[in-house]
């Protein structure tokens, strides 16, 4: 048995973690709370691109480096530990993802490209007021004779991105369907979020130009328990650091006459959270092997992955203001950035108890429940 | 990542369900081995059974052959006992704290003449061992143990007593662990020896534990005489001996005391109360699970150390720490679900009235929950260490209160 990632993909981590060290500092992510991350992206994707990272599930045939999934949530991890506000979630999991799972011939030798070299980025829009996972994605957005309307409040990475790929209603059925951000009928509104560097938009759809994909409400779903398991290796990353740079913190931060993190009070939570995050991480790399090689439990893989991740990072991320004291509420240190990091990868493609429920589903599935 | 056996790997399970099967049928589903209590009849059982093994070379394989092991790597002690839990063959529980933690920590500190003495009929089975370690006021803080032992002649002389102690009733003999200077800091003053249990002013007494079993004994050691010949390692090196017994013991009791098993009753009972559908009761179920996959998979972590010939890392204290409440959380989420009947210990194959009685104790023995805590954050993640009001004190200067 080996269950932990090749020289290869642990040299690649290396890399990942030292480029996003030198040029995404939490300075850049502090930056990106006021400017919603547009000058991260203008400055550093380019890069990100010139790495392949923005191609890196493409197929080389299609202008990718063509790595596979372990690959992909190798440096995902590394994106969570820099806080990086980049829209690689946005555009490399979730617009890239569903290309790959249900674009038209034509719309993946048109976008994926231009993906992979850096050139677009794309977004993915599915939440609606009032829709919940649970209710099969029933969404009131309209495909009509080639025109999308309808109202998306929230999209992560829309800000900056080039196309939409939008959850829409064609004939009663539950798709996926393709716009261009620059078409006429397309409004951009800018909102309000928990964390302002994900470039969060609602896009506003009048009869805009758009394209039909082919999706249906499984297609969906499978792009949400595929696009998890990185989703959990970032905030993974998140709550890594977090728990880093605590540690840190209370070892050398003193009271009472001596460090704060000798008292049993903080080093037993710190534990708790350790605990957490190691079982967040075993189940990270589990679902990572499971997405890799198509396994049949993925969707309970994925799921237990995202549960505990998003448990992970949001404990962490609370604990370690608290640990700070004063200066942890300060705008100043970083505290706040990780906490608005856990809070918006906690909702982005579902909060917990919809990841309960899909979870459940699946476990009635496999496990006979009768005695 | 693979989690396939490599060849060798594979050659060598096949080796051991070969002879596992030549003895014993495979397991039926839904019966668990490690539930099986000692009793008298259980333990001629498992002596049979070691005895077997033992002369087929399948004993103790992680030990030396000349101790009676089989130089085995660690890999091929997990796949062998991967195998024979697949089967219907007697538990062995009974002399895994010999095999496990006593034996190896003699093959590190004792004399050529107590491996000789000791470790092959350990290993065959012949002997059952047990650890007279806690006190009534030693348990987390272990060194602060008070049992004595004077010097008189080539001989010790033991008073005092240990508490704890499992299955004493069917042991030959004891690693026991007292102080033999009680004028310099806890730490130093201790020696480790053997103890023969029928030595004369050695009484067993069984303890009624919280949950009316008695798994566990009390033993009241008066003017006991061990000859110089059985102590363990140097004498004031006690601390040192005992943590190598100590540290084998977290390697080997992640077992995680049924949790799946209890997450299937759990998942058995909620549908045949019509609960399925309660979402309240499904955001449980899908906590438990993810804690018990988290942990199955940070076990598969342990493996692939051991397999690439790694040190495994901290994954025992984590899977004690998450396992032991786990199962408190699940057996007491199991009564809740059966709402006013809750409370009535009925013989329906679910038990979690039994199980939640019990589960205290996993939150204790082996290192509680604090003792947990505090390994990880100060050895994982290098927290500086608790202030010890005991710092380099004499022992018999230090304060003690109930």
């Amino acid at each position: 048995m080996n269950f932990d990632f090749t020289p290869d993909q642990q040299m690649l981590r290396d890399v990942a973690r030292d480029f996003l060290g030198n040029h995404v500092p939490l300075k850049l992510c502090r930056e990106a709370l006021d400017d919603y991350g547009q000058h991260a992206r203008q400055a550093i994707w380019p890069k990100i691109a010139a790495l392949g990272w923005s191609g890196i599930t493409i197929p080389e045939a299609l202008g990718g480096i063509g790595l596979g999934y372990l690959e992909l949530v190798v440096v995902a991890e590394q994106m969570g530990r820099a806080l990086a506000p980049l829209p690689f979630a946005s555009s490399t999991y979730l617009a890239t993802e569903a290309l790959l799972l249900s674009g038209t011939k034509a719309q993946r030798a048109h976008y994926l490209p231009r993906l992979a070299t850096g050139e677009i980025t794309g977004c993915f829009a599915l939440a609606e007021n009032g829709v919940r996972m649970s209710d099969s994605f029933n969404v009131a957005t309209l495909y009509h004779n080639g025109r999308v309307s309808g109202m998306k409040p929230y999209v992560m990475g829309a800000i900056s991105a080039d196309f939409v790929i939008v959850a829409a209603k064609r004939n009663n059925k539950v798709g996926l369907a393709l716009v261009d951000l620059s078409e006429a009928g397309v409004t951009r509104v800018m909102v309000d979020t928990v964390d302002p560097s994900l470039a969060v938009a609602a896009i506003d759809f009048k009869s805009a130009s758009a394209e039909w994909m082919d999706a249906d409400v499984a297609t969906i779903e499978a792009l949400l328990v595929r696009t998890a398991v990185p989703f959990a290796f970032e905030q993974l990353g998140g709550a890594e650091r977090a728990l880093d740079l605590t540690r840190e913190y209370v070892s050398e931060r003193y009271a009472f006459g001596r460090p704060i993190g000798s008292f049993q009070a903080l080093k037993h939570r710190l534990a708790d959270a350790y605990v957490d995050i190691e079982l967040a991480r075993a189940n990270c790399l589990y679902a990572a092997w499971a997405l890799s090689s198509d396994a049949p439990d993925l969707v309970e893989a994925a799921s237990a992955a995202r549960i505990s991740a998003t448990k992970a990072f949001d404990l962490i991320s609370r604990e370690m203001i608290q640990m700070h004291g004063g200066v942890g509420f300060s705008w100043e240190y970083d505290c706040h950035l990780f906490y608005r990091r856990a809070t918006a990868l906690a909702a982005s493609i579902g909060g917990i108890a919809d990841w309960q429920d899909r979870l459940m589903r699946a476990v009635e599935s496999r496990i006979p429940l009768h005695r | 990542m693979d989690f396939n056996d490599s060849s060798e790997q594979a050659a060598f399970r096949a080796e051991a369900a070969a002879f596992l099967s030549e003895h014993w049928a495979l397991l039926p589903p839904g019966k668990d081995m490690n539930e099986a209590e000692f009793n008298a009849a259980l333990v001629v059982e498992a002596k049979a059974w070691q005895a077997i093994k033992y002369d087929n070379g399948w004993a103790c394989l992680h030990w030396a052959k000349a101790y009676g092991g089989r130089d085995a790597t660690p890999i091929q002690s997990i796949i062998w006992t991967q195998e024979e839990s697949r089967f219907d063959a007697p538990s062995v529980e009974v002399f895994s704290l010999g095999h496990g933690m006593i034996g190896p920590t003699l093959i590190t500190h004792g004399t050529q003449e107590q491996k000789t003495g000791f470790l092959q009929r350990m290993a065959r089975g012949d002997d059952i061992w047990c650890q007279l370690f806690s006190e009534p006021c030693a348990g987390s803080d272990l060194a602060g143990l008070r049992t004595s032992a004077k010097k008189d002649g080539n001989d010790w002389i033991i008073n005092g007593q240990k508490i704890w102690t499992s299955a004493a009733q069917f042991c030959r003999y004891g690693m026991l662990v007292v102080r033999t200077d009680p004028e310099v800091a806890k730490h130093d003053g201790l020696t480790c020896f053997v103890l023969d249990l029928a030595s004369a002013g050695v009484a067993i007494r069984p303890i009624k534990q919280a949950n009316g079993e008695a798994d566990f004994n009390e033993v009241f050691l008066t003017d006991v005489r061990i000859s110089d010949a059985n102590r363990i390692g140097e004498v004031g090196n006690g601390w040192r001996v005992t943590m190598t017994t100590l540290l084998n013991e977290r390697l080997s009791l992640s077992g995680g005391f049924g949790m799946a098993q209890l997450f299937e009753r759990l998942c058995a009972q909620t549908r045949e109360l019509g609960l399925t559908n309660d979402a309240g009761v499904r955001r449980q179920l899908a906590n438990y699970y993810v804690r018990i996959r988290g942990l199955e998979h940070i076990n598969k972590r342990t493996i692939t150390a051991l397999s690439l010939g790694r040190e495994p890392g901290p994954e025992g204290s984590i899977a004690k720490l998450v396992a032991a409440p786990l199962v408190q959380n699940m057996a007491r989420f199991g009564i809740e679900l059966q709402g006013m009947l809750g409370t009535l210990v009925l013989d329906d194959g679910y038990d979690f009235q039994k199980k939640y009685l019990a589960a205290p104790q996993y939150r204790i023995a082996g290192g509680t929950d604090e003792i947990m805590r505090n390994i990880l954050a100060e050895r994982v993640l290098g927290l500086p260490a608790e202030q010890r009001a005991d710092k380099g004190m004499a022992f018999n200067k230090i304060p003690s209160g109930r």
